[in-house]
C-alpha cells in the first residue's frame, strides 16, 4: 500500500490528531470517560495505522521492538512503583490517600500516575502483539 | 514494614518480572528471579509465623477497608500453602540457570524468568487473597504464564500441549468467573468472608446451587481433578525441565487450596457435605484417579509422561481427603499439598538432570538404563522420591497416606483404606519400572557418565531430603495442616 | 413471556456461552476453537455487565437531580475481564501461530496423527 498517494497522505495527517486525542482520553480519565487503557490503544492504533500503510520495518524505524518491550515493562514498573510509594509515604500498598496534601489531591495523584503506567503498557502489548503477528507470516514465506 | 509482608510478598515477583524484561540479561534475569524467589520464602515463612503465634493477617490494599476494598487475609490455610509454594520457588530457582541454558533458545531465556516470576507471583497472589474477583485475576495471571511456560519447551508437541493447557484452563477459569459472577448477583459482595456471611440470608438457593456447580467444575479442571485432567500429562511432559518441577509441585495445589476456600469458607459446609451428594462425588472420582491413572502409569514408556499419570493419581488422594471430611482426612489433603509438591518437585528437577546429561528432550525408560552407575546420587534421589510416591514409612508421603487411613477409618469406610492400599501397590509397581531400569538394567555403552551439574543436582538432592525429612519431622508439615484443617472445619466464616 | 421477556438478558448470555462451549468442543481447527473460547468468555461480560444497569439510572457520578445510579463495580471488573480475555486470544493465537509454523496444519486430527507417527519412530 506504499505506493498508494491517499493513503500516505492521509495516514501522515491523521497520525498527530490520533496521538493528540490519545493524550487527551489519557489526561481527561479522570474527568470523564477515558483512562490508561483507551489511551493506549489508540496511540498503538496510529502507530498500526502507520505500519499498514507504510510497511513494518518503517514502523519499526519509527519506534523500535526494544523500544516497545520496554515501553511495556516501564508502564508495570510505574504501576508498582505509585503502590510502594504508598508505603514509603506511611500508607498501605496502593495507598493514594497519603501522596497529596489532603486525601482527594493524593487520590488524584495517584489514579493518574497509575493511569499514566497503564496507558505506557496497553500500548506497549497492543504494537508488541502487532509487530509479532505482523512478522511472522513472512519469515515462513508465505504471506 | 512487617505489616506489609502481605502485599510485598505478592509485589516483589510482580515486580521482578518487568524488571527482567527492562535488563534483558540472563545473568540478571537469573539474579531476579533467586532474589524474589528467597525473598517469598522469607516472606511467607514471617507470616506462617506471624498468623500462628498472633491470628490472621488482615491488610487493606489501598487502604479501602474490607469488604469495600480488596483485603489480602492470610490464615492458618493460605499461610501453609504460601509457605508451600515459595518452597518449592527456592528450589527451582537456583535450579533453572543451567536448565533453561540448556533447554531454551538464548534469546527467548530472559522471558522463560520474567514468566516463571509472573507465574510464582500469581499463585502467592491466589493464596493470600481474600477477594473472590481478585482471586480470578491472579489465577490468570498465573495460568497464562504457565501456558508460556509450557510452550517455551523443546519439543514441537510442547506447543500442542500448552494449546490443549490454554484451552482447558481457560475454559477452568471462565467457570470460576460464572460461578463468582452469580455469587456477586446473590449477595452484592466479592469479598469471600462477606460473601459467606450474607449467603445464608440469600431467598432464592437455586443460582448459589448453580454457583457451586461452576466453581467446582471450573477449579476441578485447574486442579486436574479425575476425569478434568486431560490436560495434565503432556502439559507436564513437554514442557521445560524447571517449569514441569514447579508446575507439578505448586500449580494445581494452589487450585486445591482455592477450592477448599470455597467449600469452607463460602459454602455452608454442613449444608455442601450433608445435603448434596458432594461427599459420594469426591469419593467416588478420587478412588478412579487413585487407581485408574496410576494403572496408565504403569503402562507408560516416557517417564516424565509416567510421573505426569502419578500426579493425577495424587491429587486424587488430596481430593479424597476433602471427601471424608474429618479432621484427620483434611489434615491429610492439606499436608500432601506440601508432602506431594516436595515429592514431586524433587522427581522433575532430578529427571531435568538425567534429560540434560542424555542430551536427548524425552527420558524414555531406555534413558534411565544403569542410572545407577552412571548417576549414583541422582539414582539414589530418585529412589528415594519414589518410595515417598508409594507411601514407605519414612518418607513424606506415609504421613500423608496414615492421616488419609485414619481419617477413612474414623468413618469407618474400610473400603477407602482398601483402596488406598491398592493404589500404593499399583504406584509401588510404576516406581519400581523406574528403579528396575535404573538399578537392574546395564547401561547402554554410548549413555553419559557423570552427575548433572552441581547446581542442579544439589537442588534435585536437597528437595530428595525433605521428603525425608518431612517424613519424620512432621511438627511443621503435619502440624500446620493439622491447624488448617481444624481452622476449616470451625468454618472459616 | 414473561420469563424470556424479562430476563432476555439472561438468555442471551445461555445461548453464548453454550454456543461457546459448541464451537470449542465440536470444531477441529484450533482456530475456530479459540473463537468458541472468545465466544464463552463474551457471554461473562453480559452476565456481570446486564445486571449492572438498573432502569432509569444514570452514570455514577454523583450530580444533581439524580438520585438512582447504575452499579459500577461490574464495569470494573469486566474491563478487567476482557484484559484477561484479549491476553488469553493473543497468546493462543501466538500459540496457534507457531503451530502452524512447526506442523504445517491447525486441524487437530492431524497434528495428532504427526505425533503418534512422530512416537512411533522413537519407539
Amino acid at each position: 500500500m506504499k505506493d498508494d498517494l491517499i493513503l500516505r497522505v492521509v495516514s501522515k495527517l491523521t497520525m498527530p490528531f490520533m496521538l493528540l486525542f490519545a493524550l487527551y482520553v489519557q489526561f481527561h480519565g479522570d474527568f470523564g470517560p477515558g483512562g490508561g487503557f483507551q489511551a493506549g490503544v489508540i496511540a498503538a492504533a496510529a502507530i498500526v495505522f502507520y505500519g499498514i500503510t507504510f510497511g513494518l520495518a518503517a514502523a519499526q524505524r519509527l519506534v523500535p521492538e526494544i523500544v516497545v518491550e520496554r515501553l511495556l515493562a516501564a508502564g508495570v514498573l510505574l504501576y508498582a512503583g505509585v503502590g510502594l510509594a504508598g508505603i514509603l509515604l506511611g500508607g498501605n500498598y496502593l495507598d493514594y490517600f497519603v501522596l497529596g496534601a489532603d486525601t482527594v489531591a493524593g487520590q488524584h495523584r495517584g489514579i493518574f500516575w497509575v493511569e499514566a503506567g497503564v496507558g505506557l503498557t496497553v500500548a506497549g502489548v497492543m504494537l508488541k502483539l502487532f509487530y509479532m503477528f505482523a512478522s511472522r507470516g513472512r519469515d515462513a514465506g508465505d504471506a | 514494614m512487617l505489616e506489609h509482608l502481605a502485599a510485598l510478598i505478592v509485589v516483589v515477583p510482580l515486580v521482578a518480572a518487568p524488571l527482567i524484561v527492562l535488563v534483558r540479561s540472563r545473568r540478571f534475569a537469573w539474579i531476579a528471579t533467586t532474589a524474589a524467589s528467597y525473598l517469598s520464602l522469607l516472606f511467607s515463612v514471617q507470616l506462617f509465623w506471624r498468623v500462628a503465634t498472633l491470628g490472621p493477617v488482615s491488610y487493606a490494599i489501598g487502604s479501602w477497608a474490607p469488604p469495600w476494598g480488596i483485603e489480602y487475609r492470610v490464615d492458618a490455610l493460605s499461610s501453609f500453602v504460601l509457605v508451600a509454594v515459595s518452597l518449592t520457588a527456592s528450589f527451582v530457582a537456583p535450579y533453572a540457570q543451567r536448565s533453561i541454558a540448556r533447554e531454551v533458545a538464548r534469546d527467548r531465556q530472559y522471558l522463560m524468568y520474567a514468566m516463571y516470576c509472573l507465574c510464582l507471583s500469581g499463585l502467592l497472589g491466589i493464596a493470600i487473597t481474600g477477594d473472590a474477583f481478585n482471586l480470578f485475576v491472579f489465577l490468570e495471571i498465573s495460568s497464562l504464564a504457565s501456558y508460556v511456560l509450557v510452550a517455551l519447551g523443546p519439543r514441537r508437541q510442547s506447543l500442542m500441549a500448552a494449546y490443549q493447557y490454554m484451552l482447558m484452563g481457560t475454559v477452568g477459569a471462565t467457570f470460576y468467573v460464572i460461578g463468582v459472577g452469580l455469587l456477586y448477583l446473590m449477595t452484592g459482595t466479592l469479598n469471600l468472608a462477606d460473601m459467606a456471611q450474607r449467603l445464608p440470608g440469600v431467598p432464592d438457593v437455586r443460582p448459589v446451587l448453580v454457583a457451586l456447580a461452576f466453581i467446582t467444575v471450573g477449579i476441578g479442571l485447574k486442579l486436574a481433578l479425575f476425569p478434568l485432567h486431560q490436560w495434565l500429562p503432556n502439559a507436564y511432559a513437554y514442557a521445560p525441565s524447571m517449569a514441569t518441577a514447579f508446575l507439578a509441585a505448586t500449580a494445581t495445589k494452589v487450585s486445591v487450596y482455592v477450592l477448599l476456600r470455597f467449600y469452607f469458607g463460602v459454602f455452608d459446609p454442613a449444608r455442601l457435605f450433608e445435603h448434596l451428594p458432594t461427599r459420594e462425588v469426591f469419593v467416588a472420582l478420587s478412588l478412579a484417579a487413585m487407581v485408574a491413572a496410576s494403572l496408565v502409569a504403569v503402562f507408560e514408556q516416557d517417564v516424565k509422561r509416567l510421573f505426569a499419570y502419578s500426579s493425577v493419581a495424587q491429587i486424587g488422594y488430596i481430593t479424597l481427603g476433602i471427601g471424608v471430611d474429618n479432621q484427620a482426612s483434611l489434615t491429610g489433603s492439606i499436608v500432601h499439598l506440601l508432602n506431594h509438591g516436595v515429592t514431586k518437585g524433587a522427581i522433575f528437577l532430578l529427571l531435568g538432570g538425567v534429560a540434560l546429561r542424555a542430551g536427548a528432550a524425552a527420558v524414555r525408560l531406555e534413558t534411565l538404563a544403569g542410572l545407577g552407575r552412571r548417576m549414583p546420587l541422582t539414582a539414589l534421589g530418585l529412589a528415594l522420591a519414589g518410595l515417598s510416591l508409594v507411601g514407605v514409612p519414612g518418607t513424606a508421603g506415609f504421613i500423608t497416606k496414615w492421616y488419609l487411613v485414619v481419617g477413612a477409618l474414623e468413618r469407618g469406610w474400610w473400603w477407602v483404606v482398601a483402596a488406598i492400599l491398592a493404589s500404593s501397590l499399583i504406584a509401588l509397581a510404576y516406581v519400581w519400572r523406574v528403579l528396575e531400569a535404573a538399578y537392574l538394567r546395564p547401561p547402554a555403552a554410548s549413555a553419559a557418565r557423570g552427575e548433572a551439574p552441581a547446581p542442579m543436582l544439589a537442588a534435585g538432592m536437597a528437595m530428595t531430603a525433605l521428603c525425608v525429612y518431612f517424613g519424620f519431622e512432621t511438627s511443621f508439615s503435619a502440624g500446620g495442616a493439622a491447624d488448617a484443617a481444624a481452622l476449616l472445619l470451625r468454618g472459616l466464616r | 413471556m414473561s420469563v424470556v421477556g424479562a430476563n432476555y438478558s439472561y438468555w442471551i448470555t445461555i445461548v453464548l456461552m453454550v454456543g461457546g462451549m459448541y464451537i470449542l468442543i465440536a470444531r477441529g481447527n484450533l482456530l475456530k476453537k479459540l473463537l468458541g473460547l472468545a465466544v464463552l468468555q463474551s457471554s461473562v461480560y453480559l452476565l456481570y455487565i446486564a445486571p449492572g444497569k438498573l432502569i432509569g439510572g444514570t452514570a455514577p457520578i454523583i450530580a444533581e437531580g439524580y438520585a438512582v445510579y447504575s452499579n459500577p463495580l461490574p464495569h470494573v471488573l469486566i474491563l478487567t475481564a476482557i484484559v484477561v480475555g484479549v491476553a488469553t486470544l493473543a497468546l493462543g493465537l501466538a500459540i496457534v501461530v507457531r503451530i502452524r509454523e512447526a506442523y504445517g496444519s491447525i486441524e487437530e486430527e492431524e497434528i495428532l496423527a504427526r505425533d503418534r507417527a512422530d512416537d512411533d519412530e522413537a519407539r
